[in-house]
């Protein structure tokens, strides 16, 4: 599995090579490796449905319980299936809607890493791995987004996405730590299957917050769903991709695959349940009102969300039921919808349903794809999307919280999802021909194919429902249950109530449908009202209060004044380490002269009169011979105690250092004079004060030893362990050698931002 | 020794705060010597015993100095070097594009 | 040493153009063995780079960057990155024997009966340490002098 994960990665790699080769047939040829896995994934299936969970692991950082340990069982089957199988289509589509832009090397790089990161989060096993892999998604979706990044609303689209999803990532983050602690291991596999109890643990509640902030913000429950209709900007690939089978199918992934262990905590359903219904309607409500073809899917997206959401929430066997099959037929259909959005998009020119009309005898293939599809979305029998429709209902009838709310919810939207299905799937193939700006014509075959496929694939998954439904949804249910779960899906269950809310909301859909244009002028006005006061109007204040702040604060406190800064800092520490000192410490000031010798007093003097000479000096040349006198004194503090190492170096770098000052130093103008008598009298009153502070800290460290210093085992330790003789090499050569290592960089750094400088300048005078 | 370096610290602070750019860089020198020294001087001063194993002993004879904050003055000596090469670089630069020495008209980071 | 008019260092005095001449090969062969010793006396990398780039800016400055640059053969730049990837090298090859980072390698060679020489990834560090401070200084110091001309 580890193969699986990164072969995206490594293709992702080639692909600038790959691109050079084979030009326009890039999308065919990148489509070998999700048809590829696949394949891989479906060798599975025999073994997964049995019940049998599959794990791997390999050591990344063992010492922090970091593994890149893989999981496959039926849920994670089932996602990976649907991220590779849709990923097969969408990057051949990709080829053909986006033949001949500048960037398509780009694009193939950025989504091949996105799939690759997408089946880490599916599959992985470790919560830190997945973490990693959650962001990673978070990253490459921005990219995506963004993709068209001349276009400054496409940036801005994008940065909303990311600030939502990894400001969520973050609290997620802090959950699945404490998930971790309280679970008492990292695997998930262990944390699912221990005795240890989720729910009684002290973090529970925290943990339970964190983690569906992290999972509602990448899955755009409200109240953050607004960035998802917003994501919109990207190129339709990414949008038929990302928000079918993966990216924000991640966050409900993460929500099922905990489900076992927190589905019974009150919060956690209380939580899912109401933001799942809200959301539902108000995606479904949402779709209704948009014109825009992308934004129609888009919402009817976040109506899906919410519909998952809100069946872990319930947490039933049928609920879990629903849960799968739903999950199944939406990443179907919604796959197919998008990319048909896309041609329509492409081939006509306009994103707006309202111009739309009589395309079915120009792209007639389209027209079948699209209502097949449609036919799903809007739950029609012999359709998959029917299926799941009516166990959705069943489990809806079943919740045992708030049954008779969430019942009144889930017919509303599913009553708005048939008149968005008519919208999207009917009006603009039948009717009177449009008015579009570019002639409609059929788009060609990579574009097709990926509609086709998937909307048949509904169709015959409705068919044969024996088929997803041993292979696939059995499995991915006993793993979000937990246990077991016997039942089989069909398409006739007799005439019961699922049946009849099914009819009624059929009835009432199509006269909505029909209403749909009559309807416009009022939802425009209600949806301009509402939005002033809706989160995302939040997020605009909340980022204009951010650049607000961060302009108060660099106006007071980046004033530019060098001065002022060092004033600042230095005061700050004198006051906070001098009174922890005194407090601590009580003040103390001894001058015991009696264990120095001669030599000692000699050089303590020479350092003294050569700090207070640098100071009032008026000669540069004065000023630098001093800092050598300076220097060298110091050299020979460390001679005379027992530093030889120290002493050679510190000898070596002051004769460098002046070398340095002649070389540079006399370019520069002399000694200035700007400051005023009160400047003076402040700087020198600071740095008496910083004088003063550093003397009592050292009487003070030199008295304290809070603890045994590690330095007694370097000295045992070297001669037996090390073969040095020097310890202070030793150290810094063996024991602590990725230290010295990287002050070497710093050192080369430096050494290279001279160069730099200097070479800069030189192409500057050249010019 | 503490009061030298109370010296010293004092001098370094007051040579940083002077708005000529050269006596910010003397500053800095003074301020790199006066942190090592404290380094050395806070580990306890020992006199004529440097950290070396004798041939033929397998660990110093008697007590020797502290060889660990010798260790990381020795590094620290040569990299404050390196950072001091790439200031007076840095300031001679900024001196050419700028043409002040005075830090208070150094305000505007697009000049 | 300053020729106030134009800033640019001139020591073409007869005794430092020969000294220096003389000096370099002994001063590089000290820093040798300095950095050879290091491990048991005082020396050591840092040491013997500071003396061996001590030589050859002494060179430098009798007889200037361009011959300076010929008796080095290798670019400053070149002989810095030569440090790292030696410190980085010792680093991993614990690795690749099963323990961790940077932990130190020993292999005795035998030269005959009697001579045994000790060869380390130690002692490797201590090398790319050596590279690494001379490239730093001599990369600062050539293109100082460089820019000045």
């Amino acid at each position: 599995m580890l193969f699986a994960v990164f072969s995206g990665f490594v293709l992702a790699a080639l692909t600038p090579w790959l691109i050079g080769l084979v030009k326009d047939r890039i999308g065919w040829l990148l489509a070998l490796l999700p048809l590829g896995l696949t394949f891989y994934f479906v060798s599975h299936i025999p073994a997964v449905s049995n019940g049998e969970v599959i794990l791997q692991s390999w050591d990344w950082m063992p010492g922090l319980d970091i593994n890149l340990s893989f999981m496959l069982d039926g849920l994670s089957l089932m996602f990976a299936l649907l991220i590779s199988f849709i990923g097969t289509f969408i990057l051949i589509y990709a080829g053909s809607y986006l033949r001949g832009h500048r960037y398509l090397g780009r694009f193939y790089v950025t989504m091949l890493c996105f799939m690759a990161s997408m089946l880490g989060v599916v599959l992985s096993d470790n919560l830190i791995s997945l973490f990693v892999f959650w962001e990673l998604t978070s990253i490459t979706s921005y990219l995506l987004i963004g993709f068209n990044h001349e276009d400054k609303d496409a940036r801005k689209c994008a940065l909303q996405g990311l600030l939502v999803t990894v400001g969520g990532g973050l609290a997620l983050m802090a959950g699945l730590i404490m998930l971790g602690m309280a679970g008492g291991s990292f695997e998930l596999s262990e944390i699912l299957n221990s005795d240890n109890d989720l729910l009684t643990s002290s973090f529970t509640v925290g943990m339970i917050l964190c983690i569906l902030a992290g999972t509602f913000t990448k899955s755009a429950q409200f109240p953050f769903h607004f960035w998802l209709p917003n994501a919109m900007a990207a190129p339709t690939p990414v949008s038929a991709y990302l928000h079918s089978a993966t990216m924000v199918k991640a966050g409900v992934y993460l929500m099922a695959r905990l489900n076992p262990g927190l589905g019974e905590h009150p919060l956690w359903t209380a939580l899912l349940c109401s933001a799942g219904a809200v959301t539902m309607v108000l995606g479904a409500y949402l779709a209704y009102s948009a014109t825009g073809v992308k934004k129609v899917l888009a919402y009817s997206t976040i109506m899906a969300l919410g519909t998952l959401t809100m069946l872990i929430g319930i947490g039933t066997d049928h609920a879990m039921i629903a849960f799968a099959t739903f999950l199944l037929a939406h990443s179907l259909y919604k796959g197919a919808l998008f990319m048909i959005a896309g041609i329509l998009d492409h081939e006509t020119g306009t994103k707006d349903l309202t111009v739309m009309g009589g395309l079915r005898s120009a792209m007639p293939i389209t027209a079948v794809a699209a209502t097949v599809a449609g036919l799903s979305l809007a739950g029609m029998p012999p359709l998959f999307g029917f299926v799941a429709k009516e166990a959705l209902f069943e489990a809806v009838l079943g919740a045992p919280w708030q049954g008779a709310v969430l019942i009144v919810a889930a017919v509303a939207s599913a009553i708005l999802v048939i008149a968005v299905a008519g919208a999207i799937a009917v009006k603009p193939f039948w009717g009177a021909l449009g008015n579009t700006p570019k002639k409609p014509h059929e788009a060609p075959i990579g574009m097709l194919l990926g509609p086709i496929v998937l909307a048949f694939t509904s169709l015959l998954f409705g068919v044969v429902l024996y088929a997803p439904d041993t292979l696939l949804v059995a499995a991915a249910v006993t793993s979000v249950k937990g246990a077991p779960v016997d039942f089989y899906l069909s398409l006739w269950h007799g005439v019961n109530w699922p049946l009849i809310l099914s009819i009624g909301s059929v009835v009432a859909g199509v006269t909505l449908y029909l209403l749909w244009n009559a309807n416009r002028r009022i939802l425009i006005k209600v949806n301009g009202a509402v939005s002033r006061f809706g989160p995302e109007a939040g997020y605009f204040k909340m980022m204009d209060g951010f650049v607000g702040i961060a302009n108060w604060h660099t106006r007071v406190l980046q004033n530019g004044v060098m001065g002022n800064y060092m004033i600042v800092l230095v005061m700050t520490t004198v006051i906070l380490t001098g009174y922890t000192l005194l407090s601590q410490h009580g003040f103390y000031l001894a001058l015991n002269l009696s264990d120095m010798n001669f030599y000692e007093g000699a050089i303590a003097l020479l350092l003294t009169i050569a700090a207070i000479y640098v100071i009032l000096t008026r000669s540069r040349l004065g000023a630098v011979a001093t800092l050598g006198v300076l220097g060298f004194s110091v050299a020979l503090i460390f001679i005379l105690f027992s530093a030889p190492d120290l002493g050679i170096t510190q000898v070596l770098v002051e004769t460098l250092t002046v070398i340095l000052l002649v070389l540079v130093l006399f370019k520069l103008p002399g000694f200035s004079h700007y400051s005023t008598r009160f400047e003076i009298w402040r700087d020198g009153t600071v740095a008496v004060f910083f004088g003063v502070l550093m003397t009592l800290l050292v009487h003070a460290a030199i008295d304290v030893r809070y603890f045994e210093s590690i330095s007694s085992y370097f000295v045992q330790a070297s001669y037996p362990d090390a073969q040095g003789r020097n310890i202070v090499n030793v150290i810094l050569v063996d024991f602590r050698a990725l230290d010295t290592l990287g002050e070497l960089f710093v050192l080369a750094i430096a050494a290279l931002g001279v160069f730099s400088m200097l070479n800069l300048r030189a192409e500057v005078k050249k010019s | 020794m503490a009061y030298v370096i109370g010296v010293l610290f004092a001098s370094a602070v007051y040579m940083m705060l002077r708005r000529s750019i050269v006596k910010l860089v003397i500053g800095l020198m003074i301020l790199s010597n006066a942190a090592n020294l404290l380094i050395f001087t806070v580990s306890g001063m020992t006199r004529g015993s440097p950290p070396l194993i004798p041939e033929g002993l397998t660990e110093p004879a008697g007590v020797v100095a502290d060889p660990l904050p010798q260790a990381l003055v020795l590094t620290a000596i040569v990299i404050a070097f390196g950072v001091l090469a790439f200031a007076v670089v840095l300031i001679h630069r900024a001196y050419e594009v700028v043409g002040t020495d005075d830090l208070d008209k150094m305000k505007d980071t697009d000049t | 040493m300053i020729d106030k008019k134009s800033g640019v260092v001139k020591a073409n005095t007869v005794i430092l153009h020969t000294a220096a001449l003389f000096l370099l090969p002994l001063q590089i062969l000290f820093s040798v063995f300095l950095l050879l010793r290091g491990h048991d006396e005082p020396g050591g990398g840092f040491i013997a780079g500071l003396v061996a780039s001590g030589a050859v800016v002494l060179y430098l400055f009798a007889h200037g960057v361009e011959s300076t640059r010929r008796i080095m053969r290798f670019d400053p730049r070149d002989i810095l990155g030569l440090g790292l990837l030696f410190g980085v090298i010792s680093g991993l090859i614990a690795p690749f024997m099963g323990e961790p980072f940077f932990t130190a390698q020993w292999w005795t060679l035998y030269l005959g009966a009697e001579t045994e020489i000790k060869l380390s990834t130690v002692l490797l560090f201590d090398i790319g340490v050596y590279f690494a401070v001379l490239g730093t200084i001599l990369t600062v110091v050539v293109s100082l002098t460089e820019a000045e001309e």
